[in-house]
């Protein structure tokens, strides 16, 4: 067995050798060696991990000689990493397999870079090597975007990322200082922190680790970042990128930081989750960008899965260990849900901005008719986002609803009263995202075309549909088969909350406790299917078969002139009307929308017009101080680039005498 | 043996409810005209509004695409689903494993997403208002119908209907405070979910106060025998469930005496009816809502979820 870890270890390194070595190389060979490079590493890896997992996901080291001076690096591989490493060999294998299709620019060498320092931070055994490829894959993925000359959303992220990776730095030296020094996870692991430092490290990994993947509210870039990086590279970092920050959250808090921590810890991480979840699902109904859309649905997943996070430590804190696993197989099998139906939504925009010519709702519609395959795939992931059954997503947001549901079973007032807060805004977070799912595909496929070029869309190419049946396909497997991915899961859940759902997941239902009847996925799937069978079986039996066609009935309008040859475009609701009712309630309450209305006086030829605009709360809070700041920071950058040579020795002086003062001071200890 | 009784019993209830559905909202209709001073269409005029729409072919519009020619049968088939799995006259049907009231709320959810979509895809002004308004009221009311989800499986211990149902009938669930605000929330998802007064209004014809019947404004023939057999079955799913959690005496169990079995149906019945009465009672007695009150109406549902939600947690915690 432990013959088995060792041999995959070598093989993952392997991997992310080849894929490092793969983007130095693709500078200047042809790129399209990146993307079949990348993919061809991607399917080796996805094999490997999926090894792992079913051969019992034995931990295993290997050191590097790499590294800090004096020291080598250690990767290590258990069963959380070997399921987060198979989540992003599935999305990157699709990814890459997209790339070929996307026009080979100069981007191209930083995707199976931006592959490597992801696989690089789920397998990292040490501090050293998991900053290293975290910032690595920030780097890369800002890197990609900047080349795209989208400067604002590059810098953005990487204003973000270094003051979170500052915040990793210091969490990871406090766990360190506490093990001696060494900064190896196994010996952390031996030394958890308590007290004063060990909240430094929860404060410090919500910060940084929340910073890199998207938590509310260090969630403005995350958005900006999806917009602007090509499809194949949005679809990579909403369902790897998000998801590998998501592991060094869980890596800190569960494993490192050892399972003695009390159980209020989960409590921030409930608030910022349910906080994120409603905030992104509400603004991916405010958006009029079909890829801002997808990125509001990604910033609501990562809530979603941090409040199943928030839940499994609260309950590990309470000694209620299967109740942990199940919070905690919830938040893995939504990020694995999330990661493929995220990804197939964002390669199916990518095809429709080929297609159509515009990623704008107010200039799409109809493309069912012109792309059916792409819609049908779309259709898949919508209603995983949408959360029905029996879809990815349902199985996904069950499992963490019945973890709130055990949530008052943690003692406690404040927390109890915070499950049952947190669970209202869960439904309303699941039925946001069921709103917006319904908006994306009603606006931007069905209706009538809202402009020339949407109504000549054409069919994504025969490489881009085999990727969205793919991805389709394998959503709806994940739906269909739960427990499948929850065995997956075990060894992670057995390993960090100390039990399992073995006992409760089976291939045919998951179940909230081991006697209990529960969710079963194909129970639901084949009544449906027989009920579909019944209803279409009494209609043929009873009704007239066969249909005519005939206009349009427009509430009475009279059949628009020839000039516009899909009706009157403002009759037809878009994106803006769609939102119109949940923006006025919950718009104006959390995203400050507000309506101004240009209504032209009787007589007048102009057309009338409302604008909506509105602002992230987190934003303003966030930024709107640092932007005020600015200013100030520029004036004081002169003064210190020329201070003068009174100043200057003044500086030196004052310097030399703290610096000797500190020492003196550490010489009394 | 069991296994057969529950398959026996699964035919049963699925026959009586593709069979009663229509029957129940004539009665509703029949009482309502009847309270407001009309003579009212006698309780069979649903079947036959079904027969007659079934003889006619659909006429589609010229821009209707697979998805809404498909929409009827898969909203329909989503509420019969739903509906298998609420027990009526009987706890212990074959479906019982699986109805879970989550997987319930999602089948429903699938229905309702199936319609609005469907109401986007001609393309016109009315089917996007009603795509638009339901989605959004389904914000709302999503959050409360959970709460009370919460509520029932504190209680029960479980969020699987027939262990909820079993629970409340043998009558030792807990403090009936909670159970209560939680009822008034269900109340208010379940006029929303199925487009009553004060919300909506299903015969409107004025298409500012239209939700359900914007939806269904475009579809003619056995597609519109389909949605309006989907509206019947939901009003008795929904009433079905209301006495399956609050009215819990009387339904049988495979454990259950003779008696009790041949009793089973007609109190099963004479509830089903009582509350019928009871939602023409409230309609003819209520004026419809602006709609831009609604989320007032359920944000005072969430509000009664959650009061409910924290009463039985902390009661739960103090026992």
């Amino acid at each position: 067995m432990a013959g088995v870890s060792a041999a995959v270890l070598t093989g993952f390194a392997v991997v992310v050798a080849a894929l490092l070595g793969l983007g130095a190389a693709s500078a200047v060979a042809p790129r399209r060696i990146a993307a079949l490079g990348s993919l061809g590493a991607c399917g080796v890896g996805f094999v490997l991990a999926l090894a792992y997992l079913l051969a019992g996901a034995a931990p295993a080291t290997l050191a590097v000689p790499l590294g800090l001076p004096g020291s080598w690096m250690t990767l290590a591989l258990d069963g959380l990493s070997g399921f987060f490493l198979l989540v992003l060999s599935a999305v990157g294998a699709a990814a890459a397999a997209a790339a070929l299709e996307a026009d080979a620019d100069a981007t191209a060498p930083f995707l199976p870079v931006l592959l490597g320092a992801m696989a690089l931070t789920l397998l990292a055994g040490d501090a050293f090597a998991l900053v290293l490829g975290l910032e690595l894959t920030s780097l890369a993925a800002g890197a990609l975007v900047l080349m795209r000359h989208n400067d604002s959303a590059a810098l953005l992220h990487i204003g973000v990322a270094l003051p979170g990776a500052a915040c990793l730095i210091a969490a990871l030296a406090l766990l360190a200082g506490g093990a001696g020094g060494d900064f190896r996870f196994a010996a952390i692991r031996a030394h958890p922190p308590e007290g004063w430092p060990a909240v430094f490290v929860l404060v410090l990994a919500l910060l940084g680790a929340g910073a890199k993947a998207g938590l509310v509210p260090l969630h403005g870039w995350l958005a900006r970042l999806l917009v602007a990086a090509p499809m194949h590279v949005s679809a990579l970092m909403s369902g790897a990128m998000t998801k590998v920050a998501l592991y060094v959250l869980v890596r800190l808090l569960f494993d490192l930081s050892g399972p003695a921590q009390p159980g209020w810890w989960g409590a921030p991480l409930l608030v910022l989750g349910a906080a994120g979840a409603v905030l992104g699902a509400l603004r991916a109904n405010m958006a009029d960008d079909i890829k801002a859309v997808l990125a509001g649905a990604t910033v609501g997943s990562v809530g979603l899965i941090v409040i199943g996070l928030g839940l499994a430590l609260a309950a590990r804190g309470a000694d209620l260990s299967t109740l942990a696993a199940l919070a905690l197989g919830g938040a893995m099998l939504t990020a694995l849900a999330h990661g493929l139906f995220g990804s197939l939504l964002f390669l199916g925009a990518g095809a429709v901005h080929q297609g159509a010519g515009s990623r704008s709702l107010v200039r799409l519609g109809g493309l069912i008719h012109r792309m059916p395959v792409t819609t049908a795939a779309v259709l898949v992931g919508a209603a995983s986002l949408a959360a029905l059954p029996p879809s990815a997503g349902f199985a996904g947001q069950w499992m963490l609803f019945q973890a709130v549901l055990g949530g008052p079973r943690i003692d406690g007032f404040g927390l109890q009263t915070l499950v049952c807060v947190v669970a209202g805004l869960l439904a309303l977070s699941a039925a946001l995202s069921a709103a917006a799912a319904v908006r994306l595909l009603g606006v931007a496929f069905l209706g009538r075309p809202r402009s020339p070029r949407a109504s000549a869309a054409e069919e994504a190419g025969q490489t881009m549909r085999t990727i969205l049946i793919a991805l389709a396909v394998a959503s709806g497997l994940v739906g269909l088969f739960p427990g499948g991915v929850l065995s997956l899961a075990e060894p992670a859940l057995r390993r960090l909350v100390s039990a399992g759902m073995a006992d409760r997941a089976g291939l045919l239902a998951v179940a909230p406790q081991a006697d209990l009847p529960g969710y079963s996925a194909l129970g639901i799937a084949l009544i449906l299917a027989l009920s579909a069978g019944l209803v279409v079986w009494l209609v043929r039996a009873r009704a007239v078969p066969g249909h005519r066609f005939g206009p349009v009935w427009d509430g009475g309008f009279g059949p628009p002139p020839a000039w516009l040859p899909f009706g009157d475009p403002l009759t037809q609701y878009g994106g803006a009307s769609f939102a119109q009712p949940l923006q006025r309630v919950l718009g104006a309450a959390l995203l400050r929308a507000r309506e101004t209305v240009d209504m032209p006086s009787p007589g007048e030829t102009r057309p009338a017009r409302i604008a909506v605009a509105m602002e992230d709360p987190a934003e303003r809070a966030l930024f709107g101080p640092l932007a005020a700041l600015r200013p100030r920071l520029v004036v004081l950058a002169d003064r210190c680039w020329l201070p003068g040579i009174r100043r200057t020795l003044a500086v030196v002086f004052a310097v030399l005498v703290f610096l000797l003062t500190v020492v003196a001071i550490v010489e009394q200890f | 043996m069991t296994t057969l009784l529950s398959l026996a019993l699964l035919a049963v209830h699925l026959a009586l409810l593709l069979t009663l559905a229509p029957v129940l909202a004539g009665i509703v209709r029949w009482t309502k005209s009847r309270l407001m001073g009309r003579v009212g269409a006698p309780v069979f005029q649903p079947w036959r509004d079904l027969q007659r729409l079934a003889r006619k072919q659909p006429v589609l519009a010229e821009n209707a695409s697979w998805l809404f020619r498909g929409a009827p049968t898969i909203a329909f088939a989503a509420t019969l689903a739903a509906a298998a799995l609420v027990p009526g006259f009987a706890l212990g049907m074959a479906t019982a494993p699986l109805a879970d009231l989550l997987a319930i709320a999602g089948l429903l959810a699938l229905a309702r997403c199936t319609l609005a979509l469907a109401g986007l895809d001609t393309g016109t002004a009315v089917g996007g208002l009603g795509a638009s308004r339901e989605m959004s009221f389904a914000a709302f009311a999503e959050p409360a119908m959970l709460l009370v989800i919460f509520t029932l499986a504190l209680l029960a211990g479980s969020t699987n209907l027939d262990a909820i149902a079993g629970a409340l009938r043998e009558g030792t669930a807990g403090p009936l405070f909670p159970l209560g605000l939680a009822l008034l929330a269900m109340l208010a998802v379940a006029i929303a979910g199925n487009g009553r007064a004060p919300i909506d209004n299903r015969a409107a014809l004025a298409e500012t106060g239209m939700v359900h019947a914007a939806l269904a404004l475009a579809y003619s023939g056995r597609h519109l025998a389909l949605i309006e057999a989907t509206a019947a079955l939901k009003l008795l799913l929904w009433l079905t469930l209301i006495a399956a959690i609050f009215l819990p005496f009387g339904t049988a169990t495979p454990e259950s005496g003779l008696l009790v079995w041949l009793l089973a149906l007609p109190v099963w019945g004479l509830k089903l009816g009582g509350l019928a009465m009871a939602l023409a009672l409230f309609e003819a007695g209520v004026a419809g809502m602006r709609v831009f009150r609604v989320p007032e109406l359920l944000g005072l549902a969430v509000l009664l979820g959650v009061l409910a939600a924290v009463l039985l947690a902390v009661w739960q915690g103090l026992a």
